[in-house]
């Protein structure tokens, strides 16, 4: 049958009162950009040691969550899964939105954030950094694109190619994103092939939380109906990607463990580095993986609205506590500059770096989400990405 | 014409010829010897410079090399987390065997510079007779840099700065690090830190033209063993460590 997508009304009060906090979130990380640009990083809790610190954890996840939030709009256009179709406009908009927001701290975040300009007209092509410029950028341009194609009826009929360059862009965009670190031979943290494919795969999960907690809030918000069977669907397909995230993260610090250079760093972020442990195995493993995977398996209660929402919530948390491990404890470890040496001096040579962010930088972070909530709510008050109702008869298996 | 005519003009060409090599022999060998350039002139990459570190004599607790660098180009000589640091001494202690060793590190100056593949716009660079140097105008300050960097050898300026020297431009939100005190060898000179390692009597380093086979840094290398710290990643650092 034929799907029905509206705007929202977005009149009431609570519409009103939601752009509100958003634009007071980011108008809190607008300043702190001032602020940092005026005074300089002195006023954030990185140094010449932990050089990238929260807005980097916040960055780093928002664009990784970018591109996994494509994978309705993927799976409906590219796998033909017709049951997915009109959920797929805004899986666009929510990539594009997080995108946005995640490019945003990034750039605000840069020393000299005036030089957007350099940034954008002088490339080192042996940089990741400046392919992943253009993976963004083309992005935006390859996803406005496949939105206009599911959104213009005339346009439809080429939705299925765009959405195949879609999906490979955003695979490579996320490749490009691990690289970032997989690439940085210095850091025993880093330096893997492994990391690439693990961002792939987290992108898939931690993209489709935020898509989830997006869909719900706008159905719940507008008054709008959404079908269990939507939900079920969606919450099965997370318990998948958890799942092989979990797969991901494990060969990773297995293969680690069984490298006798790499066990001084697996003891630190595996068992007695403090903070990086315990956000590990709390954060990520058990309130990120485990008990979201526990909650969406759970035969009866699995698919409620309530039981999504807080699994999804997890997820993007558990995102946070793993991408605070990766940068920051990544960082946190020391170098070594003479392998099997006892290392001491002035740059806090052979000590574990600590890292306590400031409320700029939180602000900064906060401000990046609140900038993609911005975009999620007016978009769709303005332009028909969501479709009446979202039951049975609509979500309908092909 | 005649043969005293002939002799005379042959004289005065011999003549010309003298006046023309006293007048301009010193400046040619002096810039010979001292490897020095125009400001016009493009450095060249016949030279690698490279700096020999014989830790044997760097003594522990002896900072000369740091304070010089400190003074050389402007920096607070400040030791917080944010401050930058071009230069610092590093203990090492062998827990095999006990054994210790104390030695300046900077950067590197490598052949194959990480810095210089992550940077995204080009900031960061190699110039032609190896030394890597930041472009302060085009450096955005992404610190990406310095997470490739295996050496910690590079600082964001976190503040606001003051008193700067004329030939060592910095600037805040910007990366820097150790230049080998560029201004310095493009004027003839050494680095300071080499300069102050001499005057306070310990020599521990040396520094030249690598690829010269008369130089003595390259003799030294020929001569005796050295090692570049880590070495398996193969980034043929122009620092070179002897005695650890």
């Amino acid at each position: 049958m034929k799907i029905a997508y509206r705007e929202i009304e977005g009149r009431s009060g609570a519409y009103w009162l939601l752009l509100g906090v958003l634009g007071a979130v980011t108008a809190a990380g607008l300043a702190a950009a001032w602020t940092m640009e005026h005074r300089g990083h002195i006023v954030t809790g990185m140094t010449n040691q932990i050089v990238w610190g929260m807005p980097h954890v916040f960055a780093v996840f928002l664009i990784v969550a970018a591109s996994g939030a494509l994978n309705v709009a993927s799976i409906a256009s590219v796998f033909g899964k017709g049951f997915y179709k009109p959920l797929a406009p805004l899986s666009g908009l929510v990539a594009v939105a997080l995108l946005a927001g995640g490019l945003a701290v990034l750039m605000l975040d840069l020393g000299r954030a005036d030089r957007i300009v350099v940034a954008m007209t002088r490339y080192n092509f042996t940089s990741i950094f400046a392919l992943n410029v253009f993976l963004y950028t083309g992005f935006f341009v390859i996803v406005a694109l496949y939105l206009w194609t599911m959104m213009e009826r005339r346009m439809n009929r080429y939705s299925t190619p765009v959405g195949y360059a879609a999906l490979v862009w955003r695979l490579v965009l996320t490749t490009g994103t691990g690289s970032i670190f997989g690439f940085l031979v210095a850091r025993q943290a880093y330096d893997s092939a492994m990391l690439a494919p693990t961002f792939v795969a987290m992108s898939f999960s931690y993209g489709l939380a935020a898509y989830l907690l997006v869909l719900i809030a706008a159905y719940a918000w507008s008054g709008r109906t959404l079908d269990v069977a939507v939900l079920r669907r969606l919450k099965n397909l997370l318990v998948v990607f958890i799942a092989v995230v979990l797969y991901f993260v494990a060969v990773f610090h297995l293969t680690n463990l069984y490298f006798a250079r790499q066990s001084a760093f697996e003891r630190f972020v595996l068992a007695d580095g403090g903070i990086y442990p315990a956000l590990f195995w709390g954060g990520q493993i058990l309130l990120g993986s485990l008990v979201p995977m526990a909650l969406l398996a759970h035969p009866r209660l699995g698919a409620a609205r309530g039981t999504v929402v807080a699994a999804s919530l997890l997820v993007v948390l558990g995102g946070l506590a793993q991408m605070h491990v990766t940068i920051i404890g990544g960082q946190a470890f020391p170098l070594e500059l003479f392998p099997g040496m006892q290392e001491s001096g002035s740059f806090f040579d052979g000590r574990v770096h600590p890292y306590a962010p400031s409320l700029p930088e939180l602000a900064l972070g906060l401000g990046g989400v609140a900038i993609a909530g911005i975009i999620v709510v007016l978009a769709v008050k303005l332009l028909a990405f969501l479709p009446e109702r979202l039951d049975g008869r609509v979500a309908e298996s092909p | 014409m005649n043969g005293h005519d002939a002799g005379r003009r042959q004289f005065l060409a011999w003549g010309a010829g003298a006046v023309a090599t006293l007048t301009l022999a010193p400046g040619v060998l002096l810039l010979q010897s001292a490897h020095g350039r125009a400001p016009v002139e493009a450095a060249s990459g016949a030279v690698r410079w490279g700096l020999l570190i014989d830790t044997d004599k760097c003594a522990k607790g002896c900072d000369a090399c740091v304070t010089a660098c400190n003074r050389e180009n402007g920096l607070s000589g400040g030791t917080r987390e944010t401050d930058a640091q071009w230069i610092r001494k590093v203990e090492l202690k062998d827990l095999r065997t006990g054994r210790e060793a104390s030695l300046p590190m900077m950067c590197q100056h490598c052949e194959q510079p990480p810095c210089v593949d992550v940077c995204p716009t080009g900031a960061s660079f190699k110039r032609a007779d190896g030394i890597v140097l930041v472009d302060k105008h085009v450096c955005i300050g992404c610190r990406y840099c310095m997470m490739a960097c295996p050496y910690k050898a590079r600082s964001l300026v976190h503040e606001n700065l003051a008193d700067q020297r004329p030939d060592v431009p910095r600037g805040k939100g910007t990366v820097e690090s150790c230049t080998f005190c560029v201004h310095r060898v493009d004027r003839g000179e050494t680095p300071a830190c080499v300069r102050a390692c001499a005057d306070a009597g310990h020599g521990a380093m040396v520094f030249g033209d690598l690829n010269d086979p008369a130089s003595d840094i390259a003799q030294r290398i020929a001569r005796y063993p050295s090692t570049q710290a880590r070495a398996d990643l193969g980034l043929n650092p122009g620092v070179r460590y002897q005695g650890i």
